[in-house]
């Protein structure tokens, strides 16, 4: 079973759901940190770096012996990363997608495509948690590339339960997060800004077609909008973790909570029976 | 000989624009007839990304050979300037007041990018 752990705001708590639930679940699992703009579930797992990788995006190489300037390449081009002047491509890399249409559509067959680093992909183990983590260049904009290499990297223990990590808001990288998953755990918190995100996440999530449910984090700051919310939409409440100052304390240290709090490794292993029971069944894939 | 220049609008006295990529016409002035024509660029007004390389494109495909704007970010300046194209900068009210600022001399040709990427 693959769950995603997303939200729409920033800064809900996917990363300490998502390695709190790993360590208390107390398993061998695989464990995505695919915020690769921003990634800190290692800062938290720690554990031994295994090995690593360069992430990298397919853009086009142009060989001027064999280009006519014909354009073809830049008018197919749904990213404007190609421009044609006095006959001879500029391509723009900061803008290139990796989509391949130039090469594809290219008549002269003049156009290669050549790898372009966009970031990296590491691996690490932490006692049970083998974690893969993406992890974006500074300058670099595309952070779907790198993504997608950690979720490539993760089919060889694709019959492993794996917990994925997820960047906050509803743009690509959250799409390509989600994508191919079997259940979605939005973490939420009951304030003004959490709520209006939360909406959003959801519209997302039901798009990209999977079951899910909401856990509400830091409860009892703010008030009862989100428990209200799902209700009346339906949304399964999959657990409530309290606005405790031990947690935040904890969290602070780079500390993994359910290692010193054992009432909240219980919890946490009462959210996660109740996403078997609510999000694996319906699906018939919970292991 | 064509000049180029960023305009919100299709006559002389329409606000000169400060942004090349996301200007939304471009008014070409020849200046052996004192006429102008109006090269629509909303296209690229409404692009997500790459406007200013996609401008760029359209202004070196309009044949004009020198171009007068606000300030040209580092993509756009590579295609203007690979085509041979002269930049001056300006900084005016109106079409009409770059245009008098142009043909007085009293603007300099540009020798690169005047801002970063995504100014705004």
């Amino acid at each position: 079973m693959k769950v995603v752990i997303a939200s729409g705001k920033g800064g809900t708590g996917k990363t300490f759901f998502s390695v709190n639930l790993a360590r208390a679940l107390d398993r061998e699992l695989l464990l995505l940190d695919c915020d690769v703009e921003e990634p800190n579930v290692a800062l938290f797992t720690k554990g031994e770096l295994i090995k690593e990788r360069e992430a990298t995006l397919l853009i086009p190489q142009v060989d001027l012996n064999i280009c006519d300037g014909c354009r073809v390449c830049a008018d197919v081009c749904e990213f404007n990363a190609i421009a044609v002047i006095g006959g001879e491509p500029l391509i723009f890399e900061d803008l290139c997608h990796g989509c391949g249409a130039c090469a594809l559509y290219c008549p002269q067959k003049a156009i290669s495509e050549i790898p372009y680093r966009v970031g990296v992909v590491k691996h690490y183990k932490a006692g049970k948690i083998s974690l893969i983590e993406g992890r974006l260049d500074v300058g670099k904009a595309l952070a779907v590339p790198v993504i997608r290499e950690v979720k490539r990297d993760a089919q060889a223990q694709r019959d492993t339960l794996t917990l994925l990590d997820s960047p906050p808001g509803t743009s690509c990288p959250v799409v390509w997060s989600l994508t191919g998953c079997d259940a979605a755990v939005l973490v939420a918190e009951g304030t003004p800004f959490g709520m209006h995100d939360l909406k959003l996440a959801v519209e997302t999530v039901k798009e990209v077609g999977l079951p899910f449910g909401v856990v509400i984090n830091r409860d009892g700051l703010g008030d009862e909008r989100i428990a209200d919310y799902c209700r009346s939409q339906g949304i399964p409440v999959l657990g409530r973790i309290p606005n405790d100052r031990e947690i935040a304390r904890l969290y602070a240290q780079g500390e993994i909570v359910v290692d010193h709090l054992e009432k909240y490794r219980t919890l946490f292993r009462e959210i996660w029976e109740n996403i078997e029971n609510t999000l694996g069944e319906r699906y018939g894939s919970a292991k | 000989m064509k000049v180029a220049f960023t305009a919100g609008g299709e006559t002389l006295e329409s606000p000169f624009d400060n942004r090349f990529g996301r200007a939304e016409k471009f008014i070409i002035y020849d200046t052996d007839s004192d006429t102008f024509e109006v090269l629509d660029n909303t296209q690229n007004l409404q692009a997500v990304q790459g406007a200013g390389v996609q401008s760029a494109q359209h202004i070196v495909d309009s044949g004009v050979k020198e171009l007068v704007t606000g300030n040209l970010g580092p993509k756009a300046a590579q295609v203007i300037f690979a085509a041979g194209i002269a930049v001056y900068h300006a900084n005016a009210e109106t079409v009409a007041e770059a245009l008098a600022m142009y043909k007085s001399k009293a603007i300099k040709p540009l020798k690169g990018a005047t801002v970063e990427e995504h100014w705004v």
